[in-house]
């Protein structure tokens, strides 16, 4: 089972605790976007095999959101982050290119 | 190739078995290929196979990173069933279900197709409504299916407890010609009849680049060298957006683990096939006796094809109220594999952004039923540039909203 560190209740809680929120960092389009932004906003997804980041709630705990750095292949997690940042902290990044150098993945926003 | 049949049967049995030959054979490639396959599984052989068969393309390679029908078509919960709400769907299902029925002919292969029939059980209010609705779509469809009362129910599957607390069986949607095959004889006999056509499938041989000239493919790189293509098909299920990544366009799929797991060996209790969707669980029996059991998927990407062990406690808890009987079971084997899930739950047989590559994934958490259709679907694609079958299945209907929800249609797995 997944046990992710809880940014706000600083506590490792298990899968059953939380809710997955899919992708995170997603940049909004809306009413003014292209058919193509607006589309891929919608429907098209980050699939690495390897470093991902995703929305969790910790909804059978605090309510809140945070951010989880994971590596899909191995389920090993790098580090959690509040949701309210428009990219990983930097000790995230560090940690992660310390295990798994030259990691890539799409351009962070907002 | 020499056909197997009883008089084999009898001539071996004189000679000690030595006679038979290799079902497949496993050549190095060669430099250039009409049509590549990524992916030996059920998908990608049967779209070989069609390719041969209806369209005489027979310079194929179907490349496999592992071993043969190791991916999915190995580790699925083998149902077949075509009861599906929209159109589309039900075309391509009731396709694959009703090449299944002659398949072992087809092929001279004996994948032990067993049309047990599959019970969906209504357990809610809800579902009364949307399997009622499911039957009349179905018989405009011209998929035989019907409603039945838990009466009904209870003669098809006499181990079942209508009176679940929690879960009342209120009735269900029957369809008697759905039911099982042995999956591993699918991939297998596929594999046979591809070889016997001239086609080369090269297991553990994974593909490390494709690559493309002015928007066409002109051939893959793989760990057995580099290999040219005229057409190449990706059937790769839930490594689709890896493979992509590599042409260099995205898919609008996410990998995520669905689990199943088996029973000890018990005898005979159980000759249906039944799904409790709303209690997220569904059971056969298959013919060694064990209860084959189907779970959840977990709700975050995941390549490691093993599962969250809540979901098989969730699942397993389902069906103790269902099936008290399950109770006094023990498990023998829970694994995982990982499936390519859409926004709506539907697959994708489609052209792509690249001339000449096409896509067949986005099966999500059921596949296996529908191989031989969407083998068929592919193979007409590839080989004319249109399918009927597969026409609604394309990559662009997210941007043109033409879903085919079976999301909504079905609620849980399917």
């Amino acid at each position: 089972m997944l046990m992710l560190h809880c940014p706000f209740c600083d506590e490792y809680v298990e899968e059953t605790e939380l809710q997955a929120g899919g992708e995170a960092h997603l940049k909004r389009f809306g009413p003014g976007s292209s058919d193509d932004e607006f589309h891929d906003y919608l429907f098209t997804r980050e699939n690495p095999k390897g470093v991902h980041f995703e929305l969790w709630r910790h909804i059978n705990g605090c309510g809140k959101w945070f951010i989880a750095a994971r590596c899909t292949v191995t389920l090993e997690v790098f580090g959690t982050y509040p949701a309210n940042c428009t990219e990983p902290p930097q000790w995230i990044k560090d940690k992660i290119s310390e295990k798994r150098p030259g990691w890539t993945w799409r351009e962070f926003a907002g | 190739m020499k056909r197997y049949s009883a008089f084999a049967v009898a001539r071996e049995a004189l000679r000690y078995h030595m006679g038979w030959e290799r079902a497949w054979t496993s050549p190095a490639p060669k430099r250039h290929y009409d049509v590549i396959i990524v992916g030996a599984g059920g998908h990608g052989l049967a779209t070989a196979y069609y390719l041969g068969k209806n369209y005489g393309i027979t310079n194929v390679a179907i490349l496999e990173k592992g071993w043969l029908g190791g991916g999915n078509t190995g580790r699925n919960t083998t149902i077949i069933r075509s009861n599906y709400l929209q159109d589309p769907s039900a075309a391509i299902y009731e396709k694959a279900r009703s090449l299944y029925e002659d398949m072992s002919q087809d092929l001279n292969y004996n994948v032990m197709f067993s049309p047990r029939g599959v019970i969906m059980l209504a357990q809610t209010e809800h579902e009364v409504r949307g399997y009622k609705r499911t039957a009349h779509a179905n018989a405009l469809q011209g998929v035989p299916t019907e409603w039945i009362d838990p009466k009904r129910v209870k003669e098809l599957v006499p181990i079942i407890n209508l009176e679940g607390p929690r879960y009342p069986v209120l009735g269900g949607l029957w369809q008697e010609r759905g039911g099982t095959a042995r999956h591993d004889a699918v991939a297998w006999g596929y594999a046979r009849a591809c070889s016997a056509m001239g086609m080369d499938i090269i297991q553990q041989c994974e593909v490390t680049g494709v690559r493309s000239e002015n928007g066409r493919v002109v051939g893959v790189n793989t760990t057995k060298g580099s290999i040219d293509c005229d057409k190449l098909g990706m059937v790769v299920a839930g490594n689709c957006s890896h493979l992509s990544d590599m042409a260099g366009f995205r898919l609008p799929v996410e990998s995520v683990a669905l689990q199943a797991l088996v029973s000890e060996p018990i005898k005979p209790c159980m000759d249906v096939v039944v799904m409790a969707n709303t209690v997220h669980g569904y059971m056969s029996q298959s013919d060694k006796g064990e209860m084959v059991i189907g779970g959840g998927t977990d709700a975050f990407n995941n390549y490691t094809q093993r599962g969250s062990f809540h979901h098989i406690e969730e699942t397993v808890r389902a069906l103790n109220e269902t099936f008290p009987m399950v109770s006094r079971l023990k498990m023998l084997r829970q694994w995982g594999g990982i499936v390519d899930v859409t926004g709506d739950r539907s697959p994708l047989i489609s052209k792509t952004p690249v001339n000449n590559i096409f896509v067949n994934a986005g099966w999500g958490t059921g596949g296996f039923k529908a191989i031989p259709g969407s083998g068929w679907a592919m193979a007409e694609l590839m080989a004319t540039g249109h399918s009927p079958l597969a026409e609604e299945f394309s990559m662009n209907r997210f941007k043109e909203g033409k879903f085919i929800d079976e999301s909504v249609a079905a609620g849980v797995a399917h």
